[in-house]
C-alpha cells in the first residue's frame, strides 16, 4: 500500500475522531454552563483548553462567551480545528485515499461532509444546538459502522484504527490535564464528594458516565474515576484501552517485516511506563505532570508511525 | 431546426425501430415519478461524489455534470458500422504515431506537408525511434462523432493523449441500472460495466519486457484538485489498482517505483492522466510538479509502459485532422468507414480567404484548443465576435481551422414539458493492445441542455445520458 494512503487513512480517522470529541465538548460545556448559574461563562475556558485551541481563540477574539466558544468550535473558518474543518479534512483525505476505501464509507463521509456543510453554514442557535451536535456525532458514527461493517481487515484497517485510537488517546489525555485538579484527592477531605458536575462533565465528555455508575457506582471517588479513566480496559476512550488498540495494529503491520517496528516499541514503552501502575503511583508521581509527559509520548508515536511507514517522502 | 434528425422521431416524426420498446414504456410512466427519478438520480450522483472540479473557484466547489434520464439508443447493426469506423481509424492512427516517430514514409510520399509535423508542438522529438511496448501508442482512445442523418456519423474529433469520460458512461448505466431496472428487461441492452476489466488486461498486455507475469499497474493523477479527479480514482478503484500522483514515485536502479509503506516499489504501466509537458521536469516543463524526474528515460530504455505514449498528441491535433481521410487510406489500404467533417486550414491562403468571407456560417477552432473554449460559432456570434475573430485569423491563420456548422442530430430530454429534442454528440472508448482493439459499445453521450445550443461541454452547460447499443 502506498505511503500516502497510510498516511491520507490515517489523518481521515484522525480528524473524524477528533470532530466527534469537540461536538461532544460542546455538549458537556452547554451542559455545565446551564447549572452554573452565577457564571455561565467560565466553563467554556476549560473547553478550548480541552480542545487545544484556547491559544487561537483568544488571538481571534476578546473575551470568552459562549456563543463566540460555540461558533469556535463549531464553524469558525479560522479555527481549523472546528468540527467542520475537520469533517472537511477527513472528506479531503477519504478523497484522496477514494480507492482504499468501500463505496459505503465513502458516501458516508461524504454525507457527513454534505449534513456538515449544510447545518453548519450559518451560525447554530442554543434551540438548534443539541440536535446539530446529535446529527454530527451520528453522522461520524456512522462512518465508523460502515468501517467496521464493510472494510477488510487488512493494512488499509491498521492505519484507520491507528489514527482513531492515536487521537482518541490524546483527547482522553488532554481532558485529564485540564481537569485533574477536579479529581486531585489532595484537594479534598478524605471521603468528602467532589463536586458531581465538575466529574459529571468530565465523564459526560468521554460518553462514559453510564459505564462508570455500572462498575463503580453511584458515589465516586478521584481514585476510581481516575482508574477508569486511565486504566480500566474495558472502557472504550480510557488511555489503557486505546493504547492496547494501538498495541494491536502495529503488532498486525509488523508481520511480515523484517526488522523490529520502533514504533511498536514505542506503544510498549507507554504501557510499562504509565499505565502499569495501581492509582496511588499515579497519583504519586503527580496526575497533571504524567499527563504532560503522555501527550508528549503520543505525539512521539504519532511522528514514528509517520516516518516508518513512509507517510512522506 | 426542423430539418434536423432526430434519433428517436426520424425526419417524419415516426419513432425509430431502436427507441420502440423505450417508447411504449414512457407512454405508461407517470411524468411525477420521472420527475421524482430525475431528481433521486442527481441525489446518488452527489452522495457518490460523481464530480468535477471547476477551475479557477473555490478549492471546494465540486460539481455535478447534469444528467438526464432518456438513453440515448442504437441498434446493433447502425453500432456494428460505426464500431468498426472506430476500429479503422485507431488503427491508422497508431500506425501514422510509429511511422511519425521512425521512418516518416507519409511524409516522404507528400501525403501531408512536412510541416505540419515540423512546427507541431505536439510532435516529441524524445520518442523518436522509440518504440514503446508492445507497438501501442494510444491505448485508450476517446473518438467525438457527430450524427447529421440515419446512419450519417461525422468524427468531429479523435482523443489520443488523455481522453476523459468514460466513468461518466459506467456511472450513467450503473444509475440507470438502479433505476429503472425494468427498462433493461425489456431492451436487450449491450453491456459497458466490464470496461474497468478490460483496461486493466489490456494495460497489463502492454507491459514492458521488465515486468513479471502479472505487471503492475497504476494510475497517475495531477491530484484532487484536478477537475477529472473522481474519474482517475474511480478508474483506480474499478481496475483494483494504485492510485499515484508524481510525488509517490521516484526512478531507483533504472525502474519507475512508487512509494509503499514496506519501500518502493516497481511499477510497470503506468496510465498517466497527466499531460506530456508535465511528465518528466528533467526532460520536458522543468517547473511541473505533477510528474516523475527521469520517467522519460526508464521508458526509452523499455523498463516501463506509460499509456498513452507521449507524444500522441500530434495525432489528435485540428490541423492533423483535416488529414486524416487520407492518414488511414495510407495505412490501411482501405477507404475511411467514417467521414471526417469537411475542413478549411487557414493556414492555406484560399481557405482562410474563403473563411473570412464566410465566417457568419462557419465554426472556427484554434488547432490547440479543447473543451469548446476559444471557438466561434458563426451563426451565433455578434458582429462584434466576428470581427475580433477576423483579426485573429488575419493575425495568425495557422492557429485555426474553420468547419461548416452540421445539422447535428437531436435525442429527446426529459424537460419540464415532456421530451423535447436536443443537440447531442457521442464519444465511444477505445481500448488498443498489442493484439488487437476492442472499441466498448456505446460510450459517452453529452447532450446540450440548452434549447437549441450546440455546444455540449460539461464546463459549458452541456450533460450527459446513458447510451444504449441494443443485441439486435
Amino acid at each position: 500500500m502506498l505511503g500516502k494512503t497510510a498516511n491520507g487513512l490515517f489523518w481521515m480517522y484522525r480528524s473524524l475522531e477528533r470532530a466527534e470529541h469537540t461536538a461532544r465538548l460542546i455538549e458537556t460545556g452547554q451542559r455545565l454552563a446551564l447549572t452554573r448559574l452565577n457564571d455561565p461563562d467560565a466553563e467554556w475556558r476549560p473547553v478550548l483548553q480541552s480542545a487545544s485551541v484556547l491559544q487561537a481563540y483568544l488571538a481571534n477574539n476578546e473575551t470568552v462567551t459562549r456563543e463566540a466558544v460555540i461558533d469556535w468550535l463549531l464553524r469558525s473558518r479560522d479555527n481549523p480545528g472546528s468540527v467542520l474543518g475537520c469533517i472537511e479534512q477527513a472528506r479531503m483525505n477519504a478523497r484522496m485515499v477514494r480507492t482504499a476505501l468501500t463505496g459505503d464509507v465513502w458516501e458516508a463521509v461524504n454525507a457527513a461532509y454534505m449534513q456538515a456543510r449544510q447545518m453548519l453554514a450559518r451560525k447554530v442557535s442554543e434551540r438548534d444546538l443539541p440536535e446539530v451536535l446529535r446529527a454530527l456525532r451520528q453522522q461520524t458514527s456512522l462512518v465508523r459502522g460502515m468501517t467496521q461493517g464493510s472494510m477488510m481487515r487488512d493494512e488499509i484497517y491498521e492505519f484507520a484504527r491507528l489514527g482513531t485510537y492515536i487521537e482518541r488517546a490524546d483527547n482522553t489525555a488532554r481532558i485529564l490535564d485540564v481537569k485533574y485538579y477536579v479529581l486531585l484527592p489532595s484537594t479534598l477531605a478524605v471521603g468528602s464528594s467532589i463536586d458531581n458536575v465538575q466529574w459529571e462533565g468530565v465523564l459526560r465528555s468521554l460518553s462514559a458516565e453510564g459505564g462508570f455508575r455500572m462498575h463503580y457506582g453511584s458515589s465516586p471517588a478521584p481514585r476510581e474515576i481516575t482508574h477508569f479513566l486511565m486504566l480500566d480496559k474495558r472502557m472504550p476512550r480510557s488511555l489503557a484501552f486505546c493504547t492496547d488498540k494501538i498495541r494491536e495494529n502495529l503488532t498486525y503491520l509488523n508481520r511480515g517485516y523484517r526488522q523490529p517496528s520502533e514504533s511498536l516499541r514505542l506503544v510498549c514503552h507507554i504501557e510499562q511506563q504509565y499505565l502499569s501502575h495501581d492509582v496511588d503511583r499515579i497519583f504519586e508521581y503527580g496526575l497533571h505532570e504524567m499527563m504532560v509527559e503522555l501527550l508528549g509520548a503520543f505525539a512521539s508515536l504519532a511522528h514514528q508511525i509517520e516516518t516508518e511507514y513512509r507517510f512522506h517522502e | 431546426m426542423t430539418e434536423c434528425f432526430d434519433e428517436m422521431w426520424g425526419r417524419d416524426g415516426v419513432c425509430r425501430s431502436a427507441y420502440r420498446g423505450f417508447h411504449d414504456w414512457f407512454t405508461g410512466e407517470d411524468p411525477r415519478r420521472l420527475r421524482a427519478k430525475q431528481r433521486e438520480a442527481e441525489e446518488i450522483f452527489r452522495l457518490t461524489g460523481i464530480t468535477f472540479n471547476v477551475y479557477g473557484r473555490d478549492a471546494a466547489e465540486e460539481r455535478l455534470i447534469p444528467f438526464d434520464i432518456v438513453p440515448r439508443i442504437m441498434s446493433g447493426s447502425e453500432w456494428n458500422r460505426l464500431a468498426r469506423g472506430i476500429e479503422q481509424r485507431v488503427r491508422a492512427i497508431n500506425a501514422f504515431l510509429q511511422d511519425i516517430y521512425h521512418k516518416q514514409e507519409i511524409l516522404k510520399a507528400g501525403r501531408i506537408p512536412q510541416e505540419m509535423i515540423a512546427r507541431n508542438d505536439a510532435f516529441l522529438p524524445h520518442m523518436i525511434g522509440v518504440r514503446p511496448p508492445g507497438g501501442v501508442y494510444t491505448h485508450i482512445v476517446g473518438i467525438d462523432l457527430v450524427c447529421t442523418g440515419e446512419g450519417e456519423f461525422h468524427v468531429l474529433e479523435d482523443n489520443a493523449r488523455t481522453p476523459s469520460g468514460m466513468s461518466y458512461m459506467l456511472e450513467n448505466r450503473e444509475t440507470m441500472l438502479q433505476m429503472f431496472p425494468e427498462l433493461f428487461s425489456r431492451n436487450r441492452v449491450q453491456a459497458v460495466q466490464n470496461y474497468p476489466a478490460n483496461l486493466r488486461r489490456s494495460l497489463a498486455a502492454s507491459a514492458p519486457p521488465a515486468a513479471g507475469p502479472d505487471p503492475v499497474v497504476a494510475v497517475l493523477t495531477p491530484g484532487i484538485y484536478n477537475s477529472a479527479y473522481f474519474e482517475h480514482a474511480f478508474l483506480a478503484d474499478k481496475m483494483g489498482v494504485d492510485l499515484v500522483e508524481g510525488h509517490d514515485l521516484r526512478v531507483i536502479d533504472g525502474r519507475v517505483a512508487m512509494r509503499t509503506t514496506r519501500g518502493y516499489r516497481p511499477i510497470d504501466v503506468l496510465y498517466r492522466r497527466v499531460d506530456d509537458d508535465f511528465l518528466d521536469p528533467l526532460n520536458f516543463n522543468p517547473e511541473s510538479q505533477l510528474g516523475v524526474p527521469g520517467i522519460m528515460d526508464v521508458y526509452r530504455t523499455g523498463g516501463i509502459t506509460i499509456a498513452n505514449a507521449p507524444g500522441t498528441g500530434v495525432s489528435d491535433d485540428k490541423a492533423i485532422y483535416s488529414y486524416m481521410p487520407e492518414i488511414v487510406e495510407f495505412y490501411t489500404g482501405e477507404r475511411p468507414i467514417l467521414q471526417n467533417v469537411p475542413t478549411w486550414r487557414c493556414s492555406e491562403p484560399d481557405s482562410l480567404a474563403y473563411v473570412l468571407d464566410n465566417l457568419g456560417d462557419l465554426v472556427v477552432k484554434e488547432v490547440h484548443g479543447s473543451g469548446g473554449y476559444g471557438m466561434l460559432v458563426g451563426p451565433a456570434a455578434t458582429k462584434k465576435d466576428l470581427a475580433a475573430f477576423r483579426r485573429k485569423l488575419k493575425a495568425r491563420p495557422a492557429n485555426y481551422i474553420a468547419q461548416p456548422t452540421l445539422s447535428l442530430s437531436t435525442v429527446p430530454i426529459f424537460a419540464r414539458s415532456g421530451l423535447a429534442p436536443r443537440h447531442v454528440d457521442l464519444r465511444p472508448f477505445v481500448l488498443v493492445r498489442p493484439d488487437g482493439i476492442r472499441v466498448t459499445p456505446g460510450g459517452l453521450t453529452r447532450v446540450a441542455l440548452k434549447k437549441g445550443s450546440l455546444v455540449v461541454n460539461s464546463s459549458q452547460g452541456g450533460g450527459t445520458k446513458d447510451t444504449w447499443v441494443l443485441e439486435d
